[in-house]
């Protein structure tokens, strides 16, 4: 056990240490908010002042087009094309205004509009259009429209879960999808980050001639298992200090933007037109909602199944990994094709789990998450949509209880290919020779 | 007392019968040769010492007590044919850790760290990486943390070779100076001429069995083929007798092979019954070299695969 732990503290104490490893753990949240900034600043900068000449003769939209930050209307008699030449982006002419002779609203433009301004106008056409439409027919005031409207749109759609005996649960098909959608898919690149980082160190060993060195003080068993829990701690390490760093750096650039700025981000993403007023505060309802679906889902269970997944299928799979990078020779090609068998499970889990995650309660779904060469990514998919709704305890045992008896499975296994592989030189091992050291009685 | 006692060796491959039925003893102290030609066996029977192998059949003892492999890994130092170091592992760091795993304790391995690396003038590498390191270099490395540990048995495998001819010097003495301090050393090696200058006591190992065992100077006798060696201007003309065979004829020396009945001083006398002046007369023991290669030739040098017995 001291010898495990020594080897556990080299591969970990070398890894860390390892300017790759300081610049891809400070430089992805880095990049990762330059990402973000860049987004931002991209959407703030493409926002200019849009001028809008209207060619409404018949004064269809008369009090509908709302002048706003970025966006103003001006109702101009005899509207042309002519006005681009002015400083007018664009001419927005009714049917059969000026040179418009079809039965639609027609908008011109040098350039073309951008997204958000666009869809602003349109909505802003649809709501007059439907306005005028419904008040001319059914004698109803425009007020009084107005306020039927913003009834409705607060009435819409709670989605609400039935827990066990009577609690009432707020439940959110949505995000549980996004959240089991991340939760699986990280699962699904640790595995080949940190699997592919052991099968190196373990090639690494081989091919430096150390493996028998090291072999003569220490059992093979602890060399592999010492080279497996140092890395996977490696990988704890840097998801922590990825989320510390990422955390610490967005409330730092939250501080520096300008809440002007952010507003008028804010704005942008609305459609602009609104009035101000108005906007805020729906921004702040959904803002509200948003934390309050946020705050419904379970994130104790969430964060410890993720922890318990990530580590144990981690541990599956990096026994395998290992096992594959004993049997490779230099040829960096060999471990191309002896892969193969282990990176097709995985490729499979990833490919369930996006099934799985539209139906978590099919059969297919149910089963992938209780397999141990599936269950990291697909039960982690499963979990966000509720435990014991969607996933029963007894599914959860199982696979949990399932994922550990695998994980000691293929360990004993790569255990016995490791053993002998690590000490054969020069001979190119095939499948069927590695199944073999594998079931040979010792 | 035999430090190491190994009987009735066997392991057995899918493939080839690695060892054999292999048995013998090294006394303490002393500097024992393995050979054998390549896929011999001695790898196998290396890492069955080393406890990486567990034997089939047959036991090993250590200091009269079955080996074990947890207890004894601080008794053996091994230097294996096929070495390496972690390439990008500080190489002080490298000699701590492979000290530490052999179970020495961190200060304990310290000092050993620092009086091998004075002794070897490898003070100021401490902060180097193995990668800025000459093979030479590195070869030293892996000899100080073979011995670090100051083991009872140690085994070197080809322990010369990729060096110049003074760090080989430096790496045999410090052979002999371990043996003499009371290490017993296993020698494995195809370089006969080494084993001659090194060694006390071999084994030849051919096809994972046993076929030669003794002290140097045995078995060179039991391999002499009654070779003299005259020095002595002569002719054709003085060699006419049936003592003996003229194996090689120059006008300075003679090399006769004496008939099985024939005495030295047989020889000699018909030497000086003709008034031939002789100058040097000694006997032409086989080198090691000629001894291995007449026990290995016929066979061929990579073994046949054989079915699982």
């Amino acid at each position: 056990m001291n010898k495990t732990w020594l080897i556990i503290k080299r591969e970990y104490i070398t890894r860390v240490r390892n300017k790759t490893f300081l610049l891809s753990t400070f430089l992805t949240p880095l990049l990762f908010i330059f990402i973000i900034g860049a987004v931002v600043f991209i959407t703030v900068k493409s926002t200019k002042m849009e001028k809008v000449a209207v060619g409404d003769s018949k004064g269809l939209l008369k009090g509908f087009l709302e002048s706003g930050k970025n966006m103003q209307f001006e109702f101009i008699e005899n509207a042309d094309t002519a006005l681009l030449q002015k400083d007018y982006t664009a001419v927005l002419l009714a049917p059969g205004e000026g040179i418009n002779s079809s039965d639609r609203f027609r908008i011109y433009s040098r350039k073309n509009l951008n997204v958000i301004s666009e869809s602003a106008i349109q909505r802003q056409i649809n709501e007059a259009v439907e306005t005028r439409l419904i008040t001319s027919s059914g004698n109803i005031s425009k007020g009084a429209y107005d306020s039927i409207r913003q009834q409705a749109k607060s009435v819409g759609l709670d989605n609400k879960v039935l827990e066990e005996g009577s609690e009432m649960k707020e439940g959110n098909a949505g995000v549980a999808y996004g959240v089991g959608y991340g939760a699986g898919f990280l699962i699904y690149i640790t595995l080949f980050l940190y699997g592919a980082m052991v099968m190196r160190g373990v090639m690494e060993e081989k091919t430096n001639r150390i493996a028998e060195v090291v072999v003569s003080s220490a059992r093979p068993m602890q060399l592999m298992m010492g080279k497996i829990i140092g890395i996977g701690a490696v990988g704890v390490t840097q998801f922590v200090l990825w989320i510390v760093l990422i955390f610490a750096l967005s409330t730092v650039l939250g501080a520096i933007i300008p809440g002007s700025v952010m507003e008028q981000v804010n704005q942008a993403n609305q459609g602009g037109a609104m009035a101000m007023q108005n906007q805020s505060s729906e921004a702040i309802m959904k803002l509200a909602q948003t934390k309050q679906t946020l705050s419904s889902v379970n994130w104790p269970l969430i964060v410890g199944c993720f922890l318990f997944y990530f580590i144990f299928g981690y541990l599956f799979y990096a026994a395998l990994f290992a096992a594959v990078g004993s049997a490779v020779n230099e040829d960096p090609q060999d471990a191309q094709s002896l892969m193969f068998p282990i990176t097709l499970p995985i490729i499979l889990a990833i490919i369930i789990m996006i099934n799985a995650i539209t139906q978590p309660e099919s059969s297919m779904a149910i089963w992938s998450s209780i397999i141990p060469f599936f269950s990291p990514i697909v039960m982690m998919a499963r979990i966000p949509f509720g435990v014991p709704g969607t996933v029963p305890y007894w599914q959860l045992g199982l696979s949990m209880a399932m994922l550990v008896a695998g994980f000691l499975f293929t360990t004993w296994l790569s255990a016995k290919i490791y053993r002998t592989g690590i000490l054969l030189y020069g001979k190119k091992v095939t499948l069927k020779e590695m199944w073999k050291w594998a079931i040979r009685k010792s | 007392m035999n430090l190491l006692e190994v009987r009735n060796l066997k392991k057995y491959f899918a493939t080839q019968k690695a060892v054999d039925d292999i048995s013998f003893g090294i006394e303490k102290g002393t500097i024992f040769g393995l050979l054998g030609p390549n896929g011999a066996g001695k790898t196998t029977l290396i890492r069955m010492i080393t406890g990486i192998f567990f034997p089939d059949e047959g036991e090993i003892l250590l200091n009269g007590k079955p080996f074990s492999v947890t207890d004894d890994i601080i008794n053996i130092g091994y230097m294996p044919e096929e070495r390496g170091l972690y390439k990008k592992m500080k190489i002080g760091e490298q000699a701590l850790y492979l000290a530490q795993l052999k179970g020495m304790g961190r200060k304990d391995a310290m000092d050993a760290i620092k009086w091998w690396f004075e002794r070897f003038e490898m003070q100021s590498w401490w902060n180097k990486k193995v990668e800025d390191l000459s093979k030479g270099m590195s070869q030293k490395l892996q000899f100080v943390s073979t011995v670090l540990h100051n083991p009872k048995l140690i085994i070197l495998d080809e322990p010369f070779s990729g060096l110049d001819p003074v760090n080989s010097n430096l790496i045999k003495d410090e052979i002999f100076r371990l043996s003499r301090q009371g290490a017993t050393i296993i020698f494995s090696t195809h370089r006969m001429e080494q084993v001659e200058e090194i060694c006390d006591q071999i084994i030849l190992v051919n096809k994972g069995k046993k076929i030669l065992d003794g002290s140097v100077n045995q078995i060179k006798q039991d391999f002499k083929e009654n070779l003299f060696r005259i020095g002595a201007d002569s002719t054709i003309d003085h060699l006419q007798c049936n003592l003996f065979e003229v194996v090689r004829h120059s006008t300075e020396e003679i090399l006769l092979k004496l008939s099985p009945d024939t005495t030295t001083n047989q020889v000699l006398s018909h030497f000086i019954n003709q008034g031939i002046e002789v100058h040097a007369f000694n006997e032409v023991l086989p080198s090691l070299n000629e001894i291995f290669i007449k026990l290995v030739e016929g066979t061929p040098l990579a073994r046949q695969f054989e079915a699982k017995a």
